[in-house]
């Protein structure tokens, strides 16, 4: 890690005033004391010449994230450059990006970019990377990743996936998109509705709902190719798949034995065995990375509420206490936190649970009033989520405390069920 | 004309709008490949994930919904929050259990729905146990178990669009549809 603690900047007044570079990815900032480490992306040379601004990607990407603030800057820079650091460390920015972008031979670009320690006055490296003109908002991610790890010591999540449902009218579309949500591409149109998508721990099969027999069937399709199967499609309804971490099993909900219990069922769909035998609801299971858990909802004690089963299946112990109708889990990629909705009246909003702690109070990270269906990011540093903002359904990304949000683009069809993919694109 | 039945009329239209609409599209899928690095700098964080494919085939599965015609009452509305088949219902429980006894090669499908408010998965097991309900109802009066299937569309298929008491309150239904 280049940066120690006392170079974050905390977020002033003057910044929280102030309008978004980026109006397109609608970032909202709430709340003071975010340490965020200011950053100046320079346009990179020749880059509209691309059809696409990476710079202004990798703005967006490092903003959303959180961890950075956006220093202004109209600076012509690229790779080659040798910048002051005396007159960036003037302008407050402790690291500097620039690039370039050069069209080649075969129509490809050639994208190439530095990283500056400006308060050490190093340079962190770069790459360069020949692009299809069809990739290069993928390339954009990947410098971001590379710049928000040099700086973090983390990983980045801009060049992972997101799934997600839209529903225009009678028409519902499975989608795939980068994680900024442009991009979108369609892996599955119906005219019913499909729901619950999950992604395989290697990104390259979604599970899924669909109604497309009339009733509800788990589905794993080959993103890729199309390929597709019902894996469970048993008497009654079949529902919220969760792939193991290992891939070769998924927990389904299925009603075939009489209520809605817990199923682990074989990824081509062999072997059903049911895990839960309670007289209420078991549904949407998740497990924990290190697969030792299974989280789910049930209404065994009178109201929704978040258990967890040890795998191979045994004790089961609640998990929320607060409220009376707590629903949809994810667990952080750590295994720390635990996100979900929480009911309070007639509002649904997107809480977090510290697991570390068993006397932690669950904290709201959101104030609207529809929120539904949280999944982590696969570095767990940020959470995906669908919301209701003036009757419309939306997808929202958060930090974990809730103080940086960002709304991705959409057009007019709802959007709904997002669920985040795994590193390795 | 009674209530139910007009609601019945309105689910029939909306299921032959629903059916008009099932014009498959053509899936063209939908290629990209991923740039190769041809010179690596001084990081150190090379793209190891160049080369990985990107590729999202498009499907399509567009197809119409059915509810056969008839002159049955079908559909049973619940409280909030509750899977009790209430009092006022029982003529329409009476008479599809009579068809069911009368024809035991008759089949339906009783499915249940919810509200929109709260998640799809858990909405989509509270429209279970009211069609489990209403299932448990049609037995108890002499239909088979075998002529049933219990199934839910959870809050994905609403009978009435909005956010208020009378559009939530059309929604929590479970219908009776001919298989």
């Amino acid at each position: 890690m280049s940066f120690d603690r006392r170079h974050f900047c905390v977020a002033s007044a003057a910044f929280l005033a102030a309008p978004s570079a980026f109006a397109q990815f609608k970032v909202e900032i709430s709340g003071v004391g975010a340490t965020q480490l200011p950053i100046a992306v320079a346009r990179f040379r020749d880059e509209d010449r691309s059809g696409q601004s990476p710079s202004a990607i990798i703005r967006a990407d490092l903003e959303r994230s959180g961890a950075f603030r956006i220093v202004d800057t109209s600076a012509s820079l690229d790779e080659t450059s040798q910048p002051s650091m005396g007159e960036w460390r003037a302008r407050a920015a402790d690291a500097l990006v620039a690039g370039s972008v050069a069209r080649l031979a075969d129509g490809r670009f050639d994208v190439r970019f530095k990283l500056w320690d400006v308060v050490k006055g190093s340079d962190l490296g770069g790459q360069s990377s020949a692009v299809d003109p069809s990739e290069m908002r993928l390339a954009a991610h990947r410098i971001a990743d590379f710049v928000y790890e040099k700086l973090t010591g983390e990983k980045g999540v801009f060049s992972t996936r997101i799934a997600y449902v839209t529903r225009a009218g009678a028409r519902y579309t499975l989608r795939v998109a980068d994680a900024d949500g442009e991009n979108g591409q369609v892996a599955l149109n119906s005219g019913q509705p499909i729901i619950s998508p999950a992604w395989s721990p290697k990104g390259k099969e979604l599970a899924y709902v669909s109604f497309e027999r009339q009733k509800a069937v788990v589905f794993v399709h080959n993103v890729a190719t199309g390929e597709r199967r019902a894996i469970a499609d048993f008497r009654g309804s079949n529902s919220a798949p969760a792939w193991s971490p290992d891939g070769q099993y998924l927990a389904v909900t299925l009603s075939r034995d009489g209520g809605s219990q817990l199923f682990f069922i074989g990824r081509n769909g062999e072997n059903p065995r049911r895990i839960t035998t309670s007289q209420g609801i078991d549904t949407e299971a998740q497990f924990s990375s290190d697969g030792r858990f299974l989280y789910f909802t049930s209404d065994r004690g009178g109201s929704p509420q978040i258990y967890r089963m040890a795998v191979p299946p045994g004790k089961v112990e609640r998990v929320t206490f607060s409220g009376s109708y707590n629903t949809s889990p994810a667990v952080s990629p750590d295994g720390k936190t635990l996100a979900y909705t929480a009911r309070s009246g007639n509002t649904f909003r997107l809480s977090t649970l510290d697991l570390t702690n068993p006397g932690a109070q669950p904290v709201a990270i959101t104030d609207t009033s529809d929120d539904e269906h949280p999944s982590f990011a696969p570095n767990g540093r940020l959470l995906i989520y669908a919301t209701r903002v003036q009757g419309r359904s939306v997808l929202m990304t958060t930090t974990l405390d809730g103080k940086i949000k960002a709304r991705l683009p959409s057009t007019t069809a709802d959007l709904r069920e997002p669920v985040w993919g795994p590193y390795g694109r | 004309m009674k209530p139910i039945q007009r609601h019945l009329l309105t689910a029939l239209a909306a299921a032959s709008l629903a059916a008009c609409s099932s014009v498959p599209l053509d899936s063209t899928p939908v290629e990209s490949r991923t740039g190769s690095p041809v010179v690596s700098g001084a990081g150190n964080a090379a793209n190891d994930a160049a080369g990985s494919q990107t590729k999202v085939a498009s499907v399509d599965v567009t197809s119409g919904s059915s509810m056969a015609a008839s002159n049955l009452p079908r559909i049973v509305y619940f409280d909030f929050d509750s899977y009790v088949v209430g009092d006022q219902y029982r003529p329409v429980i009476e008479a599809n259990a009579k068809e069911l006894v009368k024809d035991p090669k008759e089949h339906m499908a009783v499915q249940g729905h919810t509200d929109d408010r709260g998640g799809s998965e858990y909405n989509l097991a509270l429209g279970q146990r009211r069609a489990d309900a209403v299932v448990k109802s049609l037995t108890l009066l002499g239909a088979q178990p075998g002529q049933l299937e219990a199934v839910s569309f959870g809050k994905e298929r609403p009978a009435m669009q909005g956010e208020n008491e009378e559009a939530w309150a059309k929604n929590r239904r479970v219908e009776l549809a001919s298989k």
